[in-house]
């Protein structure tokens, strides 16, 4: 469903990868690994049609996504680096503009429901710059309870988590692969999902001015 | 389409109203500049009727200025304009919701103030109501206009004062209609052209506006 | 310039204009000259003195063609910043970049040669004419987008914004020319009429027509050299401008 091909990544003057390809049907998760600066967090925003590639082509369901635009964009859920949480909104708040603002039929039910799964039970009208960074997280995250969509783009997900909420979030996206969706993720804790194909692609450091990178399959 | 829409006027409202600090300075900033006036001229009656159009017209546009910075500002920091531009929908329709909060917050108090300012500045009951009105119709463009200088600017060094360099010579035409219409009352010419041209500047700035600027916010996410 | 564009379009690789602009750059240099040294020599010494006007008013003969070239080249290089969005080009971005500085330089020559022409004409150096006060927001459109290009980083970026810039106030040129233009028609007081010129003597004509075609030539030679300057800076990583660089040392 999703493929990439020959993708290159140039970052100001660095090229970060080069003939980065790989695909990905319903089911199955890219465990996207590599050192800092390796590109990650870049090929995430490419696959989301957020940064252009410098050569190379994504391809959704066949087609390429800079055509599809808007119909790529609504099967597409990505949480990146920052929370996208406002501080001055309570995180139910948060969930449910999010929800509104991407299209998505979420009553306040389902919402407080998500919040107390992420264990934010208690601390739904709370604003958010009142909470933890871990809590905050939290709430971003609990977006991926109710999310049907079918493409998940996930930078870091793990990040200022305690092991219950990693724990959580990993039954989400073993869920989200067991109903045929697709997860792109990284992170640097290696985490395993509970159900699912998991292929993983390293992004190798520049060295002699040519990236290399591997896919393997396990 | 008009769910979006509200749903992004309602969130950039909520917000602005958690955060009146920012609102309420931007409002004394116009009521200190506009008081400032008459300081620096003199308390003759005369010469202030004639200069205060200008003057609540550039005090309008410097207040916009103080503004704009945040329009895209906060949403850039915390991911927030990520998620905005991957939204299933066109872009420019959310930066349309967004420029209508911004005029709202931003605009709708200088126009709300404009008679009381227009008093200190002797201003006759018809010209009192033209600046109100002609203030009223150009804001909205000057929310438009201003909001593709937010949008280039974004995230760039110096972003503040490099906006106002981008953005303050697009504001003429809206300053010299505005102020015009004032002007033109009290001379006995009579606003409605100056109002109407004021009109279709503020239609294009409101409606035309947010397109580049959706461009111009896809390229600072790069 | 129409067959030169598809030219352009043929060789949009750095790689292949570099050399190319190289060839082109004397020749628009010589042609500039010559042209320059006619309509001058026109100007200045076989031009009628004018009735009305004495001697000052040979400062025309710069005054005219810099605001024709102000103008002309914020077209081109909305032109080009358009095309560079359009078809996402590498070099356009460069030509827009490249133009820029000399638009804003002919715009200020425009203003600071109108106020020297402005002094003796009509007693003031500047007056709040339509056109001076249209070209003065000219300047300040060229300042903003050498500004923003000169603020971002990331040089592909600079290129996007600044084309976005470009074609916004192109936009808005027409719109502020003539909200100026009304608004200098509602205050007779300071308005001085440009448009009523007395004829022109068809001597002059000739000169001001070389003249404009001297700083023509002039804009593209320097605008070709600067857009070759970007080149290198730009792409200094690649093997080309190594290997130009490396034969060169």
């Amino acid at each position: 469903m999703l493929e990439a091909s020959k993708l290159e990544c140039v970052r100001g003057e660095r090229r970060l990868f080069a003939g980065v390809s790989f695909r990905l049907d319903g089911g199955e998760m890219l465990y996207l690994q590599g050192r800092n600066g390796s590109g990650k967090t870049s090929l995430l925003r490419m696959l989301c049609g957020m940064t252009p590639a410098a050569s190379g082509e994504i391809r959704w369901r066949g087609k390429p996504i800079r055509k599809l635009g808007e119909e790529f964009r609504s099967e597409l859920c990505y949480l990146g680096h920052q929370n996208a949480i406002k501080e001055e909104l309570t995180p139910l708040e948060n969930l449910l503009s999010a929800a509104r603002l991407a299209q998505e039929a979420l009553d306040e039910d389902s919402a407080l429901d998500a919040l107390e799964q992420v264990g934010l039970h208690g601390r739904e009208d709370l604003a958010c710059r009142y909470l933890s960074q871990g809590q905050k997280r939290r709430a971003a995250l609990a977006r991926l309870v109710h999310e049907k969509r079918a493409l998940w783009v996930l930078d870091e997900p793990y990040v200022a988590l305690d092991t219950a909420a990693v724990d959580l979030v990993a039954r989400l996206i073993g869920a989200h692969l067991q109903r045929g969706g697709l997860t792109v993720l990284t992170t640097h804790q290696s985490v395993a999902v509970p159900a699912g194909a998991v292929r993983e692609l390293w992004l190798g450091t520049e060295e002699a001015g040519d990236a290399r990178h591997a896919l393997t399959e396990c | 389409m008009l769910v979006l829409i509200r749903a992004v006027i309602g969130r950039d409202l909520r917000l602005a109203m958690r955060r009146q600090a920012d609102i309420v300075a931007a409002t004394f900033f116009f009521i200190i500049v506009v008081s400032l006036f008459p300081l620096g001229v003199g308390p003759d009656a005369d010469q202030l009727r004639k200069l205060a159009p200008g003057v609540l017209w550039v005090a309008a546009l410097l207040a916009t200025m103080l503004s704009l910075p945040r329009l895209f500002a906060d949403d850039h920091r915390d991911g927030t304009l990520e998620q905005l531009a991957l939204a299933p929908q066109p872009l420019g329709l959310i930066v349309f919701g967004k420029v209508i909060a911004h005029w709202l917050v931003a605009g709708l108090p200088l126009v709300l103030l404009a008679p009381v300012l227009g008093i200190q500045f002797d201003l006759a009951n018809d010209a009192l109501a033209v600046l109100t009105l002609s203030l009223l119709i150009g804001t909205p463009a000057l929310s438009g206009i201003g909001a593709i200088g937010a949008a280039l600017t974004l995230g760039v060094r110096g972003g503040g004062v490099l906006l106002s360099l981008l953005v303050l010579p697009l504001y003429v035409p809206v300053l010299i209609f505005g102020a015009g219409a004032v002007d033109a009352t009290v001379s006995g010419l009579g606003p409605q052209a100056h109002l109407s041209l004021l009109g279709a500047l503020a239609l294009g700035g409101v409606f035309f506006a947010p397109w580049p600027t959706a461009a111009a916010l896809r390229i600072a996410l790069e | 310039m129409s067959n030169r564009v598809i030219n352009w379009f043929r060789y949009a690789s750095p790689q292949t204009f570099y050399p190319l602009a190289g060839k082109l750059i004397p020749w628009f240099w010589a042609l500039a000259a010559i042209f320059g040294v006619a309509g001058l020599s026109i100007g200045f010494l076989l031009a009628p003195t004018d009735a009305q006007q004495g001697e000052g008013y040979r400062i025309i003969f710069l005054h005219v063609p810099a605001s024709w070239m102000s103008m002309f080249i914020y077209l081109v290089m909305a032109f080009w910043a358009g095309t560079g969005l359009a078809f996402n080009t590498r070099l356009s971005g460069m030509m827009a970049s490249a133009l820029a500085p000399t638009g804003a330089l002919f715009a200020f020559l425009s203003l600071w040669t109108g106020a020297l022409w402005g002094k003796p004409m009509w007693g003031a150096w500047w007056v709040w004419d339509a056109r001076l006060t249209s070209e003065l927001i000219l300047l300040f459109l060229y300042i903003g987008f050498i500004a923003l290009q000169a603020a971002i980083d990331d040089p592909r970026r600079a290129d996007k914004a600044g084309a976005i810039l470009a074609l916004v106030g192109v936009v808005n040129i027409p719109i502020i020319y003539f909200s100026v233009k009304w608004w200098n028609t509602l205050h007779q007081g300071a308005s001085v009429s440009l448009t009523k010129a007395p004829s022109m003597a068809a001597m002059m004509l000739w000169g001001m027509l070389l003249c404009a075609l001297a700083c023509w030539m002039y804009s593209i030679a320097v605008a070709l050299m600067r857009v070759r300057t970007i080149m290198l800076e730009r792409e200094r990583h690649t093997d080309w401008v190594r290997a130009l660089l490396g034969e060169r040392e």
